[in-house]
């Protein structure tokens, strides 16, 4: 946060996928996400407000945030039937095609960076309408031109069954949108430059003629993050939580 | 058929060296209790089925050298970072890792469960995740023109090992919501369970109950374990450790503290 900053850098990337969530009827997040879980409790606060019953909000690892009830599986059926609208993913690396790296790096048999996994990315990449990619770390670590292992493509053959895919990539530094098989940079977040998002960036990328800065989080929408959303958040994420808002872990029932 | 056990240790005994044993992600019910008895006892060549994930129990079990191959989506410590003996033993080539996306694992066990050969399910093509799984095919969709689809062999485990609330005296089993531990029972051969308590009377009698109960046709054997989901969560129940966790993300971060983490807290007995 900068000195004349009156939000923090997560608020303000929780802000930007809140705008990209749009108006829509289901939002799921998967594991290790809470700026976009943020982001979709957010939403659905928007969505009371303006009195809609929109969006629902799967967080995969809750039990409030969470209502399936037919098992691990259910969010993936669901997904494949096209009832869920947007999901997120990160990557160890993300290239400029789209494709996202969640298995290591180096090869395949003798990696020299092993993450987790490839998670639902593999399945949920292809069903799902609009996928927000979400990287904090924006280096030409993370921004490569061409991943190391392709945990699930940013596009497909015209034969392979594709109604979803990547509509954007938010970043510490900025915003850019996906279109055509590339990205596009929309806007650099305050404090950072166009220079540096270039400096920064291991893959090319299109550019309108002048990048507009993205737009500061509003104070009502900064009230509604810390003090409805973030108490939320807690039960999913009380370490993030706890640094981000100064929000503690409810008790447990039971 | 079902038996009440005598202890913990004689409830696992199904765990053979070598065998194919499926356990759940973290927020279903992980036996970790049960886990650490295994590790005791010295299990070795599993072939872990995590569904779909895990966090300490394959961690645990790969540290401490029990694990072959692993099967599964990711292993991570969550918010704790990640999973440090999971990530040497990939490394250094001490597991077979069988890479697959969380899907593919339920699709397959679903198979098992349904009795057919295999499941077919969307996306994966182009995947390197496909590449290296030979044993996943991609054939035309016979119901259409040009519609490539994967297909993946069904996942029959010899055993299924989960931890539930309560468990009835027929080995009626309440797993509530966790749906995809009945996936994991109908998949497997026998099927083994710590729970918190016993509940008295037949749980497949309330009708509420019972539509959340593993009935006991499946059920191999049970064995009480307060707590046996330690340091992990039990939803609904109790919330994860996260003092102890994060202690664990710190010693197993080398293989002397990892070690260390064993003596204490798996050797040593001293299990919560």
């Amino acid at each position: 946060m900068n000195a004349e900053q009156t939000f923090r850098d997560e608020e303000l990337l929780a802000d930007v996928i809140a705008r990209l969530i749009g108006d829509v009827r289901h939002v799921a997040v998967g594991n290790a996400s809470p700026i976009p879980a943020t982001a979709a409790l957010l939403a659905r606060e928007h969505g009371k407000l303006q009195g809609l019953g929109r969006p629902y909000v799967s967080l995969l690892q809750s039990r409030k945030h969470n209502f399936f009830t037919d098992g691990a599986r259910e969010l993936f059926d669901c997904a494949g039937q096209g009832r869920i609208d947007v999901f997120f993913l990160s990557g160890g690396q993300i290239d400029g095609a789209g494709n996202v790296n969640l298995v290591s790096t180096g090869g395949y048999a003798h990696p020299k960076v092993r993450f987790p996994g490839s998670f639902g990315s593999a399945y949920l990449y292809y069903v799902v309408p609009k996928v927000i990619l979400f990287r904090v770390e924006h280096s030409r670590r993370t921004l490569v031109p061409k991943v190391d292992f392709i945990s699930a493509p940013g596009a497909s053959e015209k034969n392979v069954y594709r109604p979803g895919g990547p509509i954007a990539l938010v970043t510490n530094r900025c915003l850019f949108s996906f279109a055509n098989g590339r990205f596009r940079l929309t806007s650099v977040h305050p404090g950072h430059t166009v220079a540096e998002v270039i400096e920064n960036t291991g893959f090319d990328f299109d550019k309108p003629a002048t990048v507009p800065e993205t737009p500061a989080p509003s104070p009502a929408t900064l009230k509604l993050m810390r003090e409805t959303v973030a108490p939320q958040l807690a039960e999913v994420y009380p370490r993030f939580a706890a640094q981000v808002f100064g929000v503690g872990q409810p008790a447990f029932a039971g | 058929m079902f038996q009440a056990a005598k202890s913990l240790d004689d409830a696992l005994a199904a765990i053979t060296d070598g065998c194919m044993l499926v356990v759940p992600r973290e927020v279903s019910g992980v036996p970790m209790a049960a886990t650490r008895a295994l590790i005791r006892r010295g299990v070795k060549r599993l072939h872990l089925v995590a569904l779909p994930t895990s966090s300490l129990q394959a961690d645990l079990l790969i540290g401490a050298g029990c694990v072959e191959t692993l099967e599964t989506s990711a292993v991570s410590l969550g918010e704790f970072g990640p999973a440090p003996r999971f990530t040497a033993a990939v490394i250094s080539g001490a597991i077979k890792m069988m890479d697959a996306t969380c899907p593919a694992l339920h699709a397959a066990l679903q198979a098992a469960e349904k009795g057919v050969p295999f499941m077919p399910l969307r996306g994966l093509i182009g995947s390197d995740v496909l590449k290296y799984r030979d044993d996943w095919k991609v054939i035309d969709s016979p119901f259409a023109n040009s519609d490539p689809i994967v297909l993946l062999p069904a996942i029959k485990p010899d055993v299924a090992l989960l931890h539930a609330p309560m468990a009835d005296r027929f080995g009626n089993v309440w797993i509530g919501r966790q749906r995809e531990l009945a996936t994991m029972a109908h998949a497997a051969d026998k099927t083994i369970v710590t729970v918190e308590k016993i509940h008295d009377g037949n749980l497949l009698d309330d009708p509420v109950l019972a539509a959340g109960t593993l009935p006991g046709f499946y059920v191999e054997s049970i064995a009480v374990a307060e707590r046996g989901a330690w340091p992990l969560p039990l939803p609904d129940y109790y919330a994860a450790d996260a003092e102890h966790l994060a202690e664990y993300a710190r010693m197993a971060a080398t293989p002397e503290g990892f070690a260390e983490y064993l003596e204490l807290y798996v050797y040593a007995k001293r299990a919560a």
